[in-house]
């Protein structure tokens, strides 16, 4: 039987993970934003249905508009996120298909749980949203509006918990009679601290983005002299949320930190480019590593130019000053953690997978000989070894070394713009409102180093931004979108090679099909996603441009 | 709740999720005539305007359909999706094109202009309930797939060439299908169906003469070819073979008659399946009077364009007793032309009796989830679509 079956060819394999990658990284151009606008939307129409109960006409007009602005725009983008999710959903099955059914028990649920739970909530609501201003309540309007944000947050917080499981596999055992992994603990899956770290920092990322896309989009109104009552107050809402998310996002990153050096200390290793770990090791902020080949991490001691932050890393990944950080060659060869536990060498890893392997397939054949004690022999063996299994389709212990350089420099892009986000935030809040001490020691301090006009240092704020913030803010934007997406590279390139950490590589994961086929998928997909995004950025400019109604 | 429950339990959410997305395939229907339907740019940006109220829902209940099936019967997930991958990829290329055509078309910088993406409508309003139903119908008529699960361990796959545990049998990768006259037949009726619910639904939804009397006028143009193509395939059905498995044996073997037994088995499906055919019936009879009689009549005897109600509940329950006979009574739903053996049952295909169960507590959201969906339906609804309502409304598409 094996032998009239095809091989999986490594064209298909490499296709199908460009493939994932694509859609997955499309998707996550529009799912920030949809997050965290509904975030900023919610506190606009909030701020609405309060002035309207107050009966303030004008303000209550003035803060109806400006929701109904945000919804328009959150509407065009929104759509798109519609569309390229659905392809993800079918996307395991279509060409991961060992994977679907390996881990399927228990990978299959949190999928089920978020169409049943977020996607029929976010629908719903949504259309309530645009076409129910005359047709509901304002109150139950609001709540729409809410609850469209509600049901994307639930979205992800499903989607991350399947996300997180990939990278720590908890709540499971696999059964070698059903040839799967079987879930033994549906709380362990949905609420492991894993997840419920990963949720946080991703979502707390988006509002980011929702914050910057607001702010740059005000401060656009702001140079033309356009829409300027709209502008000065969505930038305070903006900022606001933009600086908590901000440093929200700094503190769930290093929590999430110290979850990767507990479940994925190679992902960390990768990222970090430390070859030779140790105790007390230095945080790099930046050294020569060659973002497109694998650097000789075997024979160097640490890539050339390195400036290192003292005791930050281990800080980081063990919340000590003299934590042991393994490096990529330490868990290769095999190192002694903290607690006295050997961790076992590559090779040994792999000469135990593959006796799993082979104990696996024995015990099978026992069962269908009806071989009772060797089966119980055989089982015994795998049981022994399980904990390995995945490491016995490892051909070449190189290939348990995710890419470094990619990781490495995404994840410096991505805690780079992180700060200065802070830093912008900041500047734009103390700019915008008039906080106690520190709005006027910014505009002396601007004023002194010229980035202010002399007469501005001294008068409250108007809520103005300068001219040079401005157009820091549209440039943000950009880079802002850059610094999300680089978090999921190194999220998801840091895992590389495997599809479950340490359980199933990439090349045991996919479907059979024709390098071909996956190439041609590969190649509509990319034509059509750009195309639409084109399209949508246009709609969007356009949008912008013409502005909120009755102006 | 013993596993052999729970299974039929899951099997009965899978097809009730599958009844409710050809009922709600009236969005595809109606999409594909919007040229018909609607001859100016007014009539059919109402078009537009009426599904695009609707078209998350349909969405939305497909990618649910998807999640629970692979939540529940993962092989069937695996193996269908992997191995059928271009029947499934065209599926889901014209439905990703649907999900920005409402938002898009009559944007100002959609420089690919509206009609562009009226026609990825009218694309996904053929081509998705044609190739959704083709697919349920490899349910009955069988598919060329291997799954073989020794697979994983084999050295091949050890070597690095790999092995899938399941994958199609030849390199078409699922378009075989639609060389099989008998999938194209069931693909079809769902087609004509999904026309048929969607006329209704337009003559229900939107308030203008024009095009209600348009659409009226296209009924039977659908509905006819709905009805052929249906008993043709219904006859056909009730007279194949099928796979059924011996519970004692787990062998799979060939029943002769095995779906006609299986209605006169579980007879209560039946009884389900002819109210279902009879109310489809119903309500485009009810349609198809109301044109015929003068208005005055109408007005005394019964409310207006309601046809839908009745061709869509119809539509649910036909749908849920065909699917249900699929998998029940151990039958194999999801039968393999290549080794009969190797056929997917509810029985071999689902997901452990901890998971089924897990998900059973979660299932018992879905009523919560139906009644605001009623609700909301029912606000956006209250005032059906006019032109002056789209005229006034900035939102409106």
């Amino acid at each position: 039987m094996h032998d009239l079956l095809l091989t999986i060819d490594a064209g298909t394999i490499d296709w199908s993970r460009a493939q994932f990658a694509l859609t997955a990284i499309y998707h996550w151009l529009f799912v920030p934003l949809t997050l965290g606008l509904a975030l900023i939307m919610g506190i606009c129409e909030t701020i609405y249905y309060k002035k309207q109960k107050r009966a303030d006409a004008e303000a209550s007009a003035f803060w109806k508009k400006t929701s109904k602005f945000w919804q328009r725009l959150f509407g065009i983008n929104f759509a798109m996120g519609v569309a390229t999710g659905i392809i993800l959903e079918f996307e395991f099955g279509t060409n991961w298909s060992n994977y679907s059914w390996l881990v399927g028990d228990i990978f299959g649920a949190p999928l089920a749980i978020e169409g049943i739970v977020a996607f029929f909530m976010e629908s719903t609501f949504v259309a309530v949203m645009f076409f129910g201003w005359k047709k509901v309540s304002a109150g139950f309007h609001l709540a729409a509006t809410w609850l469209t944000g509600i049901g994307a947050t639930l979205s992800a917080w499903w989607i991350l918990v399947a996300n997180a499981w990939m990278q720590n596999p908890v709540g499971c055992e696999f059964n070698p009679d059903t040839m799967r992994n079987e879930m033994t603990s549906f709380w362990d899956v949905a609420l492991s601290p894993f997840a419920v770290d990963k949720f946080f920092h991703t979502v707390i990322s988006a509002w980011i983005i929702g914050a910057v896309f607001v702010v740059a989009v005000s401060c656009w109104y702001l140079l033309k002299k356009r829409h300027t009552q709209l502008a000065l107050q969505s930038i305070k809402i903006g900022s606001v949320v933009g600086l908590v998310a901000a440093l929200g996002a700094a503190f769930t990153g290093h929590i999430s930190g110290q979850d990767v050096a507990k479940s994925q200390p190679m992902k960390l290793a990768a990222m970090e480019a430390l070859y030779n770990g140790g105790n007390a090791q230095s945080l790099t902020m930046v050294a020569l590593v060659n973002p497109l080949q694998q650097p000789d991490y075997a024979n160097e001691q640490e890539p050339p130019l390195k400036i290192g932050l003292p005791y930050a890393l281990s800080v980081m990944a063990t919340n000590t000053m003299d934590g042991y950080v393994p490096g990529i060659n330490d868990i290769l060869n095999g190192y002694t953690k903290p607690d006295g536990t050997r961790e076992l060498s590559a090779d040994e890893k792999i000469v135990r997978g593959k006796l799993a392997i082979a104990a696996l397939q024995a015990y099978r054949q026992a069962r269908i000989d009806k071989d009772d004690p060797e089966a119980v022999r055989q089982l015994q063996v795998f049981r022994d070894n399980e904990k390995y299994f995945g490491y016995g389709y490892i051909r070449d212990k190189s290939e348990l070394v995710p890419p470094v350089g990619l990781n490495f420099w995404a994840f410096r892009t991505m805690v780079g713009m992180g700060c200065l986000l802070i830093l912008f935030f900041g500047l734009v809040l103390v700019l915008g409102y008039n906080i106690p001490f520190l709005s006027i020691f910014s505009r002396r301090l601007l004023a002194a180093i010229g980035l202010l006009p002399e007469t501005e240092a001294d008068v409250p704020a108007s809520g103005s931004q300068p001219k040079w913030l401005c157009w820091a803010a549209i440039i943000m934007l950009p880079l802002a979108y850059i610094a999300s997406e680089s978090g999921w590279i190194v999220a998801e390139m840091g895992r590389q090679p495997w599809t479950i950490q340490d359980m199933l590589p990439t090349w045991a994961a996919a479907s059979d099909l024709q390098s071909g086929s996956v190439m041609l998928t590969f190649a509509l997909f990319l034509i059509l996603f750009t195309t639409m995004l084109a399209v949508e950025i246009s709609i969007m400019l356009k949008q912008i441009k013409k502005g909120p109604e009755g102006q | 709740m013993t596993y052999e429950f729970l299974q039929h339990y899951w099997w009965f959410v899978v097809s009730l999720l599958g009844a409710i997305l050809v009922f709600l395939m009236f969005v595809q229907g109606a999409n594909s005539m919007v040229r018909s339907l609607g001859w100016t740019p007014e009539g059919r940006r109402l078009i537009v305007n009426s599904t695009g109220r609707k078209w998350e829902f349909t969405f939305t209940t497909l990618v649910t359909f998807g999640g629970a099936f692979f939540a529940s019967f993962p092989l069937f997930y695996s193996t269908s999706f992997g191995g059928a991958y271009w029947l499934w990829m065209i599926i889901l290329f014209t439905f990703v094109v649907q999900a920005v055509s409402y938002e898009f078309q009559n944007k100002l910088g959609n420089f690919l202009g509206a009609n562009t993406f009226q026609w990825c409508l009218v694309l996904n309003g053929i081509l998705g309930p044609l190739l959704l139903g083709g697919a349920v119908a490899t349910f009955f008529e069988g598919s060329n797939f291997v799954v073989e699960k020794a697979s994983l361990t084999s050295p091949l796959l050890i070597e690095g060439g790999g092995q899938a545990i399941s994958h199609w049998a030849n390199a078409s990768h699922g378009l075989d299908a639609l060389l099989n006259p008998w999938v194209l037949v069931l693909g079809l009726a769902v087609m004509f169906l999904a026309r048929t619910l969607g006329t209704l639904y337009i003559i229900n939804n939107v308030n203008d003469e024009d095009i209600r009397s348009r659409a009226s006028v296209r009924l039977l143009g659908s509905a006819v070819p709905f009805v052929v193509l249906f008993v043709a395939y219904a006859v056909h059905l009730l007279t194949k073979d099928g796979y059924g498995w011996n519970i004692e044996t787990g062998e799979i073997q060939v029943i002769p008659h095995k779906y006609l037994n299986n209605f006169i088995e579980m007879w209560p499906l039946l009884i389900m399946l002819l109210a279902g055919v009879g109310l489809v019936l119903a309500g485009i009879a009810m349609e198809v009077w109301r044109k015929n009689e003068n208005e005055n009549e109408n007005r005394r005897r019964h409310k207006k364009y309601q046809g839908i109600w009745p061709t869509g509940i119809g539509t649910v329950l036909t749908v849920l007793a065909l699917l249900l006979c699929a998998g029940w009574n151990y039958t194999a739903y999801y039968p393999s032309t290549h080794d009969i053996q190797m056929s997917l049952t509810i029985d071999n295909s689902s997901s452990s009796e901890f998971t089924l169960r897990t998900m059973f507590y979660v299932s018992l959201l879905v009523p919560f989830v139906l009644a605001y969906i009623v609700y909301c339906w029912r606000k956006i609804d209250s005032r059906k679509i006019d032109k002056e309502e789209i005229a006034a409304d900035e939102e409106a598409y």
